[in-house]
C-alpha cells in the first residue's frame, strides 16, 4: 500500500545525475511531486514523464518541484532525460534497487520496479496527496494539480485516523 | 475508470481527493464539432498534429462516424489541441494553424485544414513547416499570407494552450486521449469494433436502453 496522505514523507538521498547526490530535506520549503515510474523508455506519445515535462510550468506557478523516479541507474536516466528534453530530476533508485519505492510502498517485488505511484508533500514535509496507478495507465497531472492548487490555498493536512478504534 | 484508489485498511479512504477523469471543461461553441449536436454521444478528442497515433486515429474517427451515422446512431466529434511541444516540434504551430482557419474561413474551413494537416503529417521532415502550413490553408479555403500572420504573431497560441491544460485537468494523459460523453475512453481505440462498441453504449446509456 503506497503511504497515505498525513505522513511525514520518508527521506532519501538518490543520484540525481553521475555526481549530483539530492536529498528530499533540501527541498524543504517548497511543494515536491514525487512521480515513481516502472521503467523509463515508454513510448513517447503516451509517456508519463513527457506529459509531466509538458506541464511543468503548471507545476511551477504553484511552486512545486517534480521529481521522476524509477530503479533505472543515472545512466539510464542521463539517455532517456536527453532523448525527451526533460527538464525535470530523474533520480535513480539503484542501489539497493528500489529502497526509496519500498519505503513509500512503491515497489513492486514481483516486478522488480516501482510502481506507478504519485504523491505531493508540501513544504513541511507532509505527504498531502498520493495516489497508485495501474502500471499500465499513465495517471495524467490533474491529481497533481488539485493537490498542490489545495496546498496553494492554505487547506490543512489532512488527518491521519486512528490506527484502533478507541474503546 | 480503471484507477484504484489509496486507501487504509479498515478505514474509510482518507484521500481527500482522487483525480477524477472526467472532461472539465465542457463542450461549448467555442469548440470544434463535426456532426449532429444533438447527437446523444459525444465524442471528445485530444491530439497533437504531429503524433503518429493521431494520425493513425484520424481515418478511424472518420470511419466510425459514417459507420454509426449510417447505423442511425450518429455522434458528434469534437477536436481539441494537446501539442506535445516538448517532443514535436512542430506540433504547436500546426495547431495554431488549425486554429486561424477556423477564425478566418469558419468550421468548415477548419476541419478541411485538420484533414490536410492529418493526411501531409508525414510527406517529408518539413511537412509541417510553417510554409507548408499556410498552403494547406489554401486548400481549405483561406488566405495563407493571413495564417502566416497570424504564426507570426503568435495570435493562436492562447486557444491552444487553453485546450492543453484543459486536457490536463480532464486528466488527458498522451495522444490521442478520448472522453465519451465526458468519461475518459480508456479502452483500445485502435481496435475499431472495440471503440464503435463503446460509442453503442455510450448512446444506450444516454437514451435509457
Amino acid at each position: 500500500m503506497v503511504l497515505p496522505p498525513g505522513l511525514p514523507a520518508p527521506g532519501f538521498s538518490l543520484l540525481a545525475s553521475p555526481d549530483h547526490l539530492l536529498s528530499l530535506a533540501e527541498l524543504r520549503g517548497r511543494p515536491v511531486i514525487l512521480a515513481f515510474y516502472p521503467a523509463d523508455w515508454s513510448p513517447e506519445c503516451s509517456d508519463q514523464m513527457a506529459l509531466y515535462n509538458e506541464v511543468l510550468p503548471e507545476f511551477e506557478r504553484l511552486g512545486a518541484q517534480l521529481l521522476g523516479l524509477s530503479v533505472d541507474g543515472v545512466w539510464c536516466h542521463r539517455a532517456f532525460a536527453e532523448d525527451r528534453r526533460l527538464r525535470f530530476p530523474l533520480l535513480a533508485d539503484f542501489e539497493p534497487k528500489g529502497e526509496v519505492a519500498r519505503r513509500y510502498g512503491a515497489y513492486r517485488e514481483g516486478d522488480g520496479t516501482a510502481e506507478r505511484a504519485l504523491f505531493v508533500i508540501d513544504a513541511d514535509g507532509v505527504i498531502r496527496w498520493s495516489y497508485l496507478s495501474s502500471v499500465g495507465v499513465n495517471p495524467g497531472a490533474n491529481g497533481i494539480l488539485d493537490a498542490l492548487e489545495s496546498i496553494a490555498a492554505g487547506d490543512a493536512p489532512a488527518r491521519l485516523p486512528p490506527q484502533e478504534p478507541a474503546p | 475508470m480503471t484507477m484504484t484508489r489509496t486507501t487504509t485498511p479498515g478505514t474509510a479512504p482518507i484521500t481527500t481527493r482522487v483525480a477524477s477523469d472526467r472532461l472539465r471543461p465542457d463542450v461549448t461553441d467555442r469548440d470544434h464539432s463535426r456532426g449532429p449536436v444533438d447527437a446523444a454521444v459525444t465524442l471528445v478528442e485530444y491530439g497533437d498534429y504531429q503524433c503518429p497515433y493521431c494520425r493513425q486515429a484520424h481515418p478511424l474517427v472518420e470511419m466510425l462516424q459514417q459507420r454509426l451515422g449510417d447505423a442511425g446512431s450518429p455522434f458528434r466529434f469534437v477536436f481539441r489541441n494537446f501539442p506535445l511541444i516538448e517532443i514535436h516540434s512542430r506540433a504547436l504551430h500546426a495547431a495554431e494553424a488549425a486554429e486561424s482557419v477556423a477564425a478566418h474561413g469558419g468550421e468548415m474551413a477548419f476541419w478541411a485544414m485538420h484533414n490536410a494537416i492529418f493526411e501531409h503529417q508525414r510527406d517529408s521532415a518539413i511537412a509541417l513547416s510553417d510554409q507548408n502550413l499556410a498552403k494547406y490553408a489554401v486548400v481549405a479555403g483561406v488566405d495563407e499570407t493571413l495564417v502566416a500572420r497570424d504564426l507570426k504573431n503568435g495570435v493562436h497560441e492562447p486557444r491552444v494552450r487553453d485546450d492543453f491544460l484543459g486536457g490536463v485537468r480532464s486528466g488527458v494523459n498522451g495522444t490521442p486521449t478520448f472522453f465519451i460523453n465526458g468519461v475518459r475512453f480508456d479502452g483500445d481505440w485502435t481496435d475499431a469494433d472495440v471503440f464503435a462498441r463503446a460509442l453503442e453504449d455510450a448512446a444506450a446509456v444516454a437514451s435509457g436502453r
